[in-house]
């Protein structure tokens, strides 16, 4: 039971308060995080779909984007840092909106995924030229490394990952924020702003790994303590370990990087073919491009599903066979879906066998236990799309 | 009645020539949510040591091994439907099968309770 312990592993600036909530700390992408506190993974789950939950996920890679030299005209700066990063993603950054924040995949040239990401344009005119950039935890070396790369002499990467960066997400997270910072409630999914809290800058977006409604706190390390106190003392707010971040991200039928997606999987076998910008793919200017637009015609080996499985969860590394019993795939995240109270998986087979209501077998511990492949999400989204323009 | 213990947190509650296997307080902690359990066939014959059942929580599988070698009896079939009783009460009835004890001298290899409870500090 456990983990093997790494050695060096990091702290975020909330460790002593994970262990003064009893966390049960384990090694995670480099860092000692929490992985349940004293009321465990089933109940944290429940809370984040019912009420509020707080996550701390400091150890992944914010970082902010300059233009080096920025000419002061808003939308030729945006264009400029814009196609820095158009260079490794697929995504269209030139056409964000003041404000906006999208998901994107950072592609390798035989169109692969190096990581997937957010990338995000500020509001403010005043900060044109800078794009908001947030990447995995366990791909941020390089990925950092990459960017700045692909940036330089054109512009310079700041780090932002030595602070804290706060999950606040379920049904209720809007009424806490309206408590914490009201004008952050006027954000709608997928928007980010930066707002004052107490005298300090807190850059918010109304985003997460959940499924539900929810934020994304950004905050330096010196007040990342107080805001994870301010929120915790709402009794609507529970801390969330990386259990059931886990569990819900897989109902909410979210790839996790380094399971379901790698170097070897491209955007379209795993289903994200919405990252891959319009104006983007009429260009064909992007990293494996080639394949990417190949397969997006129909020339697919593989492609992501979900699976309700019965009987005892299918881990990732199963197998997936057809109902005959042969081999076709392998699950990539599976596990128990606390709010369905049954087993899931996320996996990849040929498309032939991808069609939701397909009967499929996986294989647990040698034996063969049924599968049906099912649309993700495995339980609905609610995010809060306004229909009012916001920004 | 007497209760031996393992290295890897089973506990064997022996009556006779017979044992009921579970997991310590202890293990269901480590372990979490227990929301799965595959419990060994009637008539199973285990060496000790060998996986007699496995349990799931939410983030994974663990093994459960036999603490001696014999026959498995009887199983809490309860459990299939409620397998978060070993999280409320492994020691009762959270238990997961009763085996017959083919060599009384291999309980003499397990722990007994003062020397698990210092195993597990």
């Amino acid at each position: 039971m456990g983990e093997p312990y790494a050695e060096d592993l990091q702290f975020t600036p909330l460790h002593a308060q994970h262990i003064a909530l009893g966390g049960r700390m384990v090694p995670f992408g480099g860092y000692e995080l929490p992985v349940q506190y004293p009321t465990g993974i089933m109940a944290e789950h429940k809370w984040t779909r019912e009420h509020a939950g707080l996550f701390d996920v400091s150890h992944m890679g914010p970082s902010f984007l300059m233009l080096a030299e920025r000419s002061g005209d808003p939308e030729a700066d945006h264009a400029a840092v814009a196609a820095v990063v158009e260079t490794f993603v697929c995504g269209d950054i030139k056409g964000l909106k003041p404000g906006q924040v999208r998901y994107t995949l950072m592609l390798n040239a035989s169109g692969g995924t190096i990581d997937d990401l957010m990338v995000a344009r500020p509001a403010d005119p005043a900060w044109s030229g800078v794009l908001y950039i947030v990447v995995n935890a366990g791909t941020k070396e390089d990925d950092f490394a990459l960017i700045e790369k692909a940036a330089a002499g054109k512009a310079v990467l700041n780090r932002a990952d030595d602070g804290g960066l706060l999950a606040l997400q379920g049904p209720e997270a809007v009424e806490v924020m309206a408590g914490f910072v009201p004008d952050a409630t006027d954000l709608s999914f997928m928007t980010y702003g930066s707002f004052d809290w107490n005298g300090t800058r807190l850059v918010i977006a109304r985003s997460g790994y959940t499924g539900e409604d929810g934020f994304e706190i950004l905050t330096d390390a010196e007040h990342a303590v107080a805001v994870w106190e301010k929120l915790l003392a709402d009794e609507r707010v529970r801390a969330i370990g990386l259990g059931a971040r886990d569990s819900l991200r897989l109902e909410a039928g979210l790839p996790l990087y380094g399971h379901d997606l790698d170097e070897t999987v491209s955007p379209i076998e795993a289903r994200l073919g919405f990252a891959v910008s319009k104006r983007r793919r009429e260009a064909a200017d992007f990293p494996g491009a080639a394949r990417i637009l190949r397969e997006r015609d129909g020339d697919l080996k593989r492609v992501r599903i979900g699976l309700l499985v019965e009987g005892a969860p299918a881990r990732e590394g199963a197998e997936i066979l057809d109902a005959e019993g042969g081999a076709v795939g392998v699950v990539t995240s599976g596990g128990f879906a606390p709010t369905l109270t049954r087993a899931i998986a996320l996996g990849f087979v040929p498309p032939g066998h991808a069609a939701p209501g397909t009967m499929l077998q996986v294989s647990v511990r040698g034996r063969l236990q049924a599968a049906q492949v099912v649309e993700t999400p495995f339980v609905p989204h609610r995010y809060v799309r306004k229909a009012r323009e916001t920004i | 009645m007497t209760i031996k213990f393992t290295q890897d947190h089973e506990y064997i509650a022996v009556e006779g020539a017979s044992g009921t296997v579970g997991i310590t307080a202890y293990a269901q902690d480590q372990l979490g949510d227990i929301v799965f359990i595959e419990l060994p066939v009637v008539g199973k014959v285990l060496k000790k040591g060998d996986e007699a059942a496995v349990v799931e929580s939410v983030k994974a599988a663990s093994e459960i091994y036999a603490p001696v070698s014999g026959t498995v009896t009887e199983v809490n079939a309860v459990l299939s439907g409620e397998p978060g009783l070993v999280n409320q009460d492994p020691a009762g009835a959270g238990w997961m099968f009763r085996m017959s004890i083919a060599d009384a001298g291999e309980l003499d290899t397990l722990m007994d309770e003062a020397a698990y409870q210092d195993h597990i500090k």
